[in-house]
């Protein structure tokens, strides 16, 4: 086992720059909280510039079909900018999920969707509950004959925004992966009310539509499985940056709060109190970097340290959240303060992909510590 | 002292003059008050009869039993934890005559103007000014989070009256009319998405002299009985075993074998263990306080319930896991009761958040059990010998 490089690079802190200065200026909290009881709650034009202007959309695509040709290593640098500023994008359906799936599989309609998904024109998702952990099994719920998708898919994430998804479905050869355009006939999609008010779900209901299978039986299997992985490595970094926004502006409140004649930050039991919550974040922050390092590197184990980066990640970035509205008091409570959009996606990355139960069991059975 | 058997003597009495099903609920629960069955702990004349506080489910009970309407004690809930043990320990035979009968038949509804912008742990820095003008007071100034303002008809207010003296020293505590000329209420949304709590700004309210409750320049005194009666209250609340939110997840638990795991089943058992431990913490508290007024400890139940809420409500949400990636409802609302078992997880995920904030915060609380249960000694004090308007904000 080769030793992980669990820092960042030049190129990667240049991501992380122009990332972040653009949200800066388009994605502060209040215009993140204006949004998300409009009728537009994604920014898709925000979008459109990270995709457009930074490139960022195909950040793991090759060149030849659009892409920025980077590595996982980027593109979970990418994840922490956009989980600090908690930016209602589809990254994570269209990004990651979709992408990765795409780009594992051979054939041309694959390698057309993903070169639209790289430049922006087109958003993708994969029709898997949003909670599905990496080593399940093959989902069922779709099945395919002829072509023709019939079944419920429950809690699909930026389902609303996105023009085709990744179906897994069962075919008359077992387990399949199908294409399918949202706009087709025998398609339909519910938004459900998300917890997470910057990243929604929705329930995908196909009724005979037509798909092009671009993965089949065991390959199928496979290419879900890595896709899966991936995304999981990949939230890790999300959630570290955003339990480190959460610290971030905590220490920066409680240095202006006064209470009783003094910054609230000089009691101990708050200072104590932040630095157990640095030291979670550290944590959580090298987790996350062997997560992305091992999905960058070919060959080596990745099982482990992507279930290790989420087994920890997910509850710290949910304690970070709670830390962030408990130490700011009664404005933490109110709608107008973004602590709830922290809290609301800390919360559902926390059970997305696999809670952090479901990651130790990977650890135990990978780990070869099984339970009797 | 009277027993349960005499109280139960009583109520049926009671209830052979006036049938439930007959009379108005009102004129019912007038007559119940009168008759010293309401809080049977309270002195007669004031809805009770000088009993011990632990026979108050006696006397529910054969209510209860005989289908008779109850005060909807969730509706008043600061009015009947806070505002009446307050009445009853500081206010004059007239102030009790005039506001509890009200209070615990819930025709007016009661709210808390302690907390301000500038003020909350630092509950005594508070800056609303209440000046004295003959007979009545003026205030002017601001609160904020107050629970309830907009469907209460009293308040019960902390105010400057003294800002030259340190800041322990130059408060007074009112019974504010919320309906009164300069009184304006604000709905604040909170995170839930409803709004709850309020701002209340003062321009120019007066109140008489008569609604003071306590001297002047004692308002901190009889904040504090107010605030270790609101502890117990919020910590108090649960009389059964798997009564709250405990008692959704053993239900969510026993009804969908398909969400089972090892590891939740161990963390469901570790709540549950909590959660009982607890209630019987405010319990046994609840009866060495069968005499007299709550004092620091209440604090410690209150920090625990709010940790276990937390807890289980965090549970809750990863248990059903796809279910708990969704919320019931954002609308905005004004509601008249905090009802943590009626809404979706993801609501009492977040509401429960304010559990270890409204009250006292958890860590506050956790300075007052130091200090005043186990007798360390305070922080060293930058402010208390300062008058109040020199000090840093
Ligand atoms: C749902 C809800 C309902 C409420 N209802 C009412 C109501 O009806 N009436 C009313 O008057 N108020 C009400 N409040 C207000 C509540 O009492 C205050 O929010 C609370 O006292 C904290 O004050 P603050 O918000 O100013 O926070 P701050 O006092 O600014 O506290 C910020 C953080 O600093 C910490 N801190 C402060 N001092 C210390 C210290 N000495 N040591 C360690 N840590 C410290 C706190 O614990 C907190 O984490 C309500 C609040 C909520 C959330």
């Amino acid at each position: 086992m080769s030793t992980p490089d669990l820092l960042y690079g030049e190129a990667e802190e240049d991501l992380r720059k122009n990332v972040r200065r653009l949200l800066q200026e388009r994605c502060d909290p209040s215009a993140v909280l204006a949004r998300c009881e409009s009728d537009e709650p994604y920014d898709l034009a925000l979008w459109a510039t990270l995709a457009g202007e930074l490139g960022v959309a195909g950040l793991v695509v090759p060149e030849e079909l659009g892409g920025a040709g980077a590595s996982a290593r980027e593109l979970a640098v990418l994840a922490e900018e956009l989980g600090r500023g908690v930016a209602p994008v589809p990254f994570l359906g269209s990004a990651v999920l979709a992408t990765t799936a795409l780009l594992e599989c051979p054939s041309s309609e694959a390698r057309e969707a993903v070169a639209a998904l790289a430049g922006g024109s087109r958003i993708g998702t994969v029709a898997v509950p949003m909670t599905t952990a990496p080593g399940s099994v093959f989902p069922t719920s779709v099945s395919a004959r002829g072509g023709a998708l019939t079944g419920t898919v429950r809690t699909v994430v930026d389902l609303e925004v996105a023009d085709l998804v990744v179906v897994p479905a069962t075919d008359e050869d077992g387990p399949a992966l199908y294409l399918l355009d949202l706009s087709s006939s025998g398609v339909r999609r519910t938004p459900v009310t998300p917890l997470d008010l910057t990243r929604r779900i929705g329930t995908l209901g196909l009724d005979g539509a037509s798909g092009r299978r671009i993965a089949s039986s065991d390959s199928a299997e496979e290419v879900l499985q890595h896709t899966l992985t991936t995304a999981a490595g990949i939230l890790a970094s999300e959630q570290t940056g955003l339990a480190q926004l959460c610290l971030d502006s905590t220490v920066e409140y409680v240095l202006t709060r006064y209470q009783f004649g003094r910054q609230i930050g000089s009691f101990q039991a708050v200072k104590h109190r932040l630095a157990d919550l640095w030291a979670g974040v550290s944590t959580a922050r090298a987790t996350a970097r062997g997560a992305a390092d091992a999905l960058a590197t070919s060959g080596g184990d990745v099982d482990i340290p992507v279930a290790l980066a989420q087994a920890y990640c997910c509850d710290t970035v949910v304690l970070a959240a709670e830390e962030h509205l408990q130490l700011h008091g009664g404005i933490g409570m109110t709608w107008e303060h973004p602590a709830h959009l922290y809290l609301g996606r800390a919360k559902s990355t926390q059970l997305a992909l696999g809670t952090a139960e479901r990651h130790r069991a990977t650890i135990a059975a990978r780990g070869g510590l099984p339970a009797a | 002292m009277i027993t349960a058997d005499e109280l139960r003597d009583r109520v049926r009495e009671f209830l052979s003059h006036h049938d439930p099903g007959e009379l108005d609920r009102l004129e019912f629960l007038r007559a119940r008050f009168d008759a010293g069955l309401a809080w049977v702990h309270y002195p007669p004349g004031f809805g009770g009869l000088d009993a011990a506080r632990a026979l108050q489910p006696v006397v529910d009970e054969e209510f209860a039993a005989a289908d008779a309407p109850d005060n909807d004690p969730r509706s008043n809930g600061i009015g009947l934890g806070m505002a009446a043990p307050t009445i009853l320990q500081h206010g004059s035979d007239e102030q009790r005559h005039r506001f509890l009968r009200p209070l615990w038949t819930g025709e007016e509804v009661w709210c808390q103007l302690f907390s301000e912008p500038g003020a909350g742990s630092d509950l005594a820095a508070l800056s609303t000014r209440a000046v004295r003008d003959g007979d009545d007071w003026v205030v002017d100034g601001q609160k904020v989070w107050t629970s309830l303002a907009h469907t209460a008809r009293w308040a019960l207010l902390v105010a400057r009256t003294d800002p030259g003296v340190p800041k322990h020293r130059g408060l007074t505590y009112f019974v504010c009319d919320m309906t009164a000329p300069g009184v304006e209420v604000r709905p604040l949304r909170q995170i839930t998405g409803e709004a709850e709590f309020n701002e209340v700004f003062f321009s120019g309210v007066r109140i008489p002299d008569s609604q003071r409750l306590g001297e002047v320049g004692q308002g901190w005194q009889v904040a504090m009985s107010t605030l270790m009666n609101e502890r117990v209250a919020i910590g108090g609340g649960n009389t059964a075993r798997e009564d709250g939110m405990i008692g959704v997840v053993a239900d969510t638990w026993r009804q969908r074998p398909e969400l089972r795991t090892p590891g939740m089943h161990d963390r469901l058992l570790r709540l549950w263990v909590e959660a009982e431990a607890t209630r019987l913490t405010g319990e046994r508290l609840r009866q060495q306080l069968a005499a007299g007024a709550p004092g620091p400890e209440g604090s410690a139940v209150k920090l625990a319930f709010a940790r276990l809420n937390q807890s289980i409500s965090g549970f809750e949400t990863e248990l059903l896991a796809d279910e708990g990636l969704e919320y019931d409802d954002w609308t905005m609302r004004r509601p008249e009761v905090t009802d943590m078992t009626a809404r979706g997880p993801g609501y009492r995920y977040l509401r429960a958040k304010g559990n270890s904030i409204e009250g006292g915060t958890s860590e506050v609380l956790r300075n007052v059990i130091a200090e005043r249960v186990l007798g360390l000694p305070a922080e060293p004090r930058v402010d208390k010998d300062v008058a109040w308007k020199e000090l840093p904000r």
